[in-house]
Parts: C-alpha cells; structure tokens; sequence
C-alpha cells in the first residue's frame, strides 16, 4: 500500500524515541555519551556539525552502518530537522539496531540554543576528485584522507625501494614526505630508481624526486636532506616525521636509524633486498620488535654482498617499496595489522612469500627492558672491529 | 626429508641451489648435512668455535628455533628449515 511521506513520518514519529537537544546536551557531558550519527548532506555537514559526531550521508546509511556501529550501540541519528533522522532510526531499526534514537529538530534545534558546534576540515572539490577512491573505502575516507595529507613520512634514500613508495606515498596523498639522500641520478640507477627519468641524471637524488612529485600531487610538501645521517642529525631529523621508510643501502644506517627510531619513539617501516629476495617488516618501538631483536649484530661485509656487486631485480624494488608504502599509510591511518612481530620474505624468483614470527626480544641490546640505549661508532661496529672475527669466510 | 631454503647470499657456495631436501632429526641433523654435502656453507652460519653467527637466523616453518630447542628442535619430513641471514640492500 501506498504511503506518503506525512505518513511515513508520522508511522516513524510513533515509533522511534526522540531525544531533545538538551537533554543531548547533558548526555555528552556524561561518561558514557551516544554515538551520534548526522544523516545529512556533505554541504550541510561542512557548514558545522555537533560535536563527536560523525557523518554517514542518508544514502551511504545502510552500506556503511557496520563500519561505526554495532547493534547494541547507543546511537543518536541527526539531520537538520529531526525528519530524515527519523526515517533514518526506522532502517537502522529494521536492519537489527537496537538502540536508536532521532534528534528532535535536529542540528537547527541544537545551534539555536548556543550549544557549541565544530567545523570540519574538509577536502576541496580538486582534492574530492583526486582522492575520490580513498574516500569510497570505509578504512580510509575523508577523516582517512585528512590524516594522510596531515602525514610525514621520511624517507631514507631515493633509490630502489623509496622510489616506489615515495611515488605512492605522493599518490596517497601523504602532505609532506622527506627524502635523505647524498648522490646523484646514474644511468643505472634507471633500471629501478623509477621516480628518476633519462632526462635528470646527474641531478641532485632530492630534486629529481621532488620534480617527479611536483609532476604527480601538487597537495606534496617534499623535504630534501641531501646529507648522510649520522648520530649528530639523526634525532633533529626524525623528530619532524610521523613514521621512517627505511630504504638504506648500508648495516651503519640500518643500525643507526633503528636506535634513533626507539629514542624518539618513530615507527620504522623496514625493506630489504638483494637479487630475487627482499625482507619486510614493521618496528614499532617498544610495542613490537626492533631490527636488533631480529638481528642483533650486523654480517661481516664480506658476508654481506650490496646490491651494487651482487645485482637486484629492478621490479622487486617496486614489489618491496610499495609494501613499505601500504605499512606506511595503515601506520598513518591506524588501521589494519601491519607487518609488526613478523617478516615477510618475497622470493620473486619462486614467486613465494613467506611470513616468519617476529618476538620482542626480552635480552635486546637496543630495545630489551635492560638496555642502555646509546650511539655507538656504527662504521666501525658494522666493520666488525671489536666484535667478532672478520675473515672467518 | 626437509626442506633447508637457501638464501641468495649462500647460493654460491650450494652450487645455485634455492632450497636443497636433506634428512635429518633435528635442527642440528639438518645443518650437519647441509655442511657435508656444501662444505663452504659452514663458516658462512657458524664462527670456528661452532656457534651459529648472530647474524644469521634460523626459522623451522615460522618459527625462531631460538624460541623452540634451538640446535635440538626435533624435524621431521614435512618441516622447512628457512635460513635468514640480514640484508643491507635498499637502493
């Protein structure tokens, strides 16, 4: 039978519970607050919503209702005057939410009582079309995509691996990305480097990077450090950074960037390569494992061929740098399980990978609860001397 | 028989060898034969005094053997023994 929208309403009105903006008021002041859902339009929202509240548009109600609530969630619905939120409480109420609630008179009710709203940064209409399949994910979205563009990730070389995950990271849209490097573009770096072109060698590694995301995001701030870290800059730089790609070429760096990473508390997003393999993992300090409690101490270098002597798969840095890239952005996000407490080993020449258990190791000499965490002469640590005995190959 | 995966590193001194099948009843068992038939492998995973490198990891499947028996985890035919020693490369 057929029902206009007088009588749809006035079927919801008898029987969903309606709150007042007061007695909403008085709720949120308390411990245990509704979880308010506004209804509206983007237009409507932009222009100022209730505090804590958060947006699911009418439309998107039903697909994405999961994602904020559970059944047994006290929600609040919101819109501008109290009606659509009721049609909105009556879907809930049939697709098994238990307790609903419509704001009477809505978000026009709450502001006329010179109750206290907020504004939402919002993305402009360019950046809505850019990021426009982010914003359809649930786990990302525009309070996602604000985080991202809110988002400082250092990255620890411009070469194989951050390539690849500079040039995603730029496409995510992470605001300010920083690149540590001290050489130039060479024509063989070309065969992986993929953020650096034919036209720009013998640039500075930075300045080819930044003029690569120039070209991709114009929303990217890049930071250029053309220097080597060493103990004296490492603390400065990472201060300014959310979460550290580590895409260096050498153990003192390595080492160095997991002991600066513990003392200043940065997650560190590792990669690692070599001919058809890469290692990957995520070090969240003193919540997971650090590299030390993965390998306390670095190979001898006769143990330990570069890239540069033994040779790499170009398209493995692409496979392993937008691993780091995928841990960095649901480090930034705070969603998902990233890779902490295990190490995944890519054979590209098997085409297998391998997750291998991670623990926090209790007698780490970097992270460990008896640890005296402190720079050492890592060149001359990772030389071996003083340590155990070179030449044994 | 197990399975010990060779990493890239040690590949040259097992003959190119990704992964090689050997018998062996434990850990231990595993590596010895893995020194017999690849003589050169030794001293890449162990100092002369015998103990394994810090450097170096063992796994049985996904697990450190530090965390199980260490040399004296029991195998058996089904197992793959992952060697994982550290990697530099980056760029």
């Amino acid at each position: 039978m057929a029902s206009s929208y007088q009588q749809l309403l006035a079927l919801a009105r008898a029987e969903i519970p309606e709150i007042d903006a007061a007695s909403l008021a008085e709720r949120l002041e308390d411990g245990a607050p509704p979880l308010i859902i506004d209804v509206r339009e983007q237009s409507e929202w932009d222009e100022g919503f209730i505090p804590t509240a958060v947006h699911v548009p009418r439309g998107f109600l039903e697909s994405r209702i999961a994602g904020v609530a559970s059944h047994d969630t006290p929600i609040v619905l919101s819109c501008a005057a109290g009606n659509r939120s009721l049609l909105a409480a009556q879907t809930l109420r049939d697709m098994g939410y238990t307790d609903v609630t419509s704001l009477a008179g809505g978000f026009t009710e709450w502001k006329r009582g010179g109750r206290p709203f907020d504004t939402p940064r919002t993305l402009g209409p360019e950046q809505r079309r850019r990021y426009a399949r982010h914003l359809s994910l649930t786990e990302v979205g525009e309070e996602g995509q604000l985080k991202l563009l809110d988002g400082k990730v250092l990255l620890m070389g411009a070469g194989g691996v951050g390539s690849p995950a500079g040039l995603y990271l730029a496409a995510a849209g992470v605001g300010t990305l920083g690149f540590v490097y001290d050489d130039v573009v060479d024509e063989s770096n070309l065969q992986r480097q993929i953020i650096h072109t034919t036209d720009r060698l013998g640039m500075l590694k930075g300045e080819s990077a930044r003029e690569a995301i120039a070209a991709l995001n114009p929303d990217v701030t890049v930071n250029v450090h053309p220097f080597r870290v060493n103990k004296d800059n490492v603390l400065d730089l990472l201060s300014q950074y959310d979460v550290i790609v580590d895409g260096a070429d050498n153990f003192p760096t390595r080492y160095l960037l997991n002991d600066a990473a513990l003392m200043t508390r940065t997650p560190l997003v590792h990669a690692s390569i070599l001919r058809f393999e890469g290692h990957a993992s995520v070090f969240h300090p003193y919540e997971g494992p650090c590299y030390r409690c993965l390998f306390p101490e670095p190979p001898p270098p006769d143990l330990a061929p570069s890239c540069g002597e033994a040779g790499v798969l170009g398209v493995l840095c692409g496979v392993m740098g937008s691993i780091q890239a995928n841990e960095a952005i649901k480090t930034l996000l705070g969603q998902g399980d990233t890779l902490s407490g295990r190490v995944l080993v890519y054979d590209a020449l098997g085409m297998t990978f391998t997750e291998l258990k991670l623990r926090r190791d209790p007698e780490c000499p970097a992270c460990g609860p008896d640890a005296k965490l402190e720079f050492k002469d890592y060149e001359a640590w990772c030389a071996g001397i003083g340590r155990h005995p070179v030449g044994a190959a | 028989m197990s399975t010990i995966k060779i990493p890239p590193v040690l590949r040259p001194a097992v003959g190119g060898e990704r992964q090689i099948a050997l018998e062996g009843a434990t850990v231990g068992e595993l590596l010895d034969a893995l020194y017999e038939a690849h003589p050169d492998v030794r001293t890449q995973l162990q100092s002369d005094d015998g103990t394994l490198h810090r450097f170096v990891n063992l796994y049985l499947n996904d697990e450190d053997v530090r965390t199980l028996d260490w040399l004296d985890t029991t195998v058996d035919g089904r197992d793959t023994l992952t060697i994982l020693p550290a990697m530099a490369g980056g760029s």
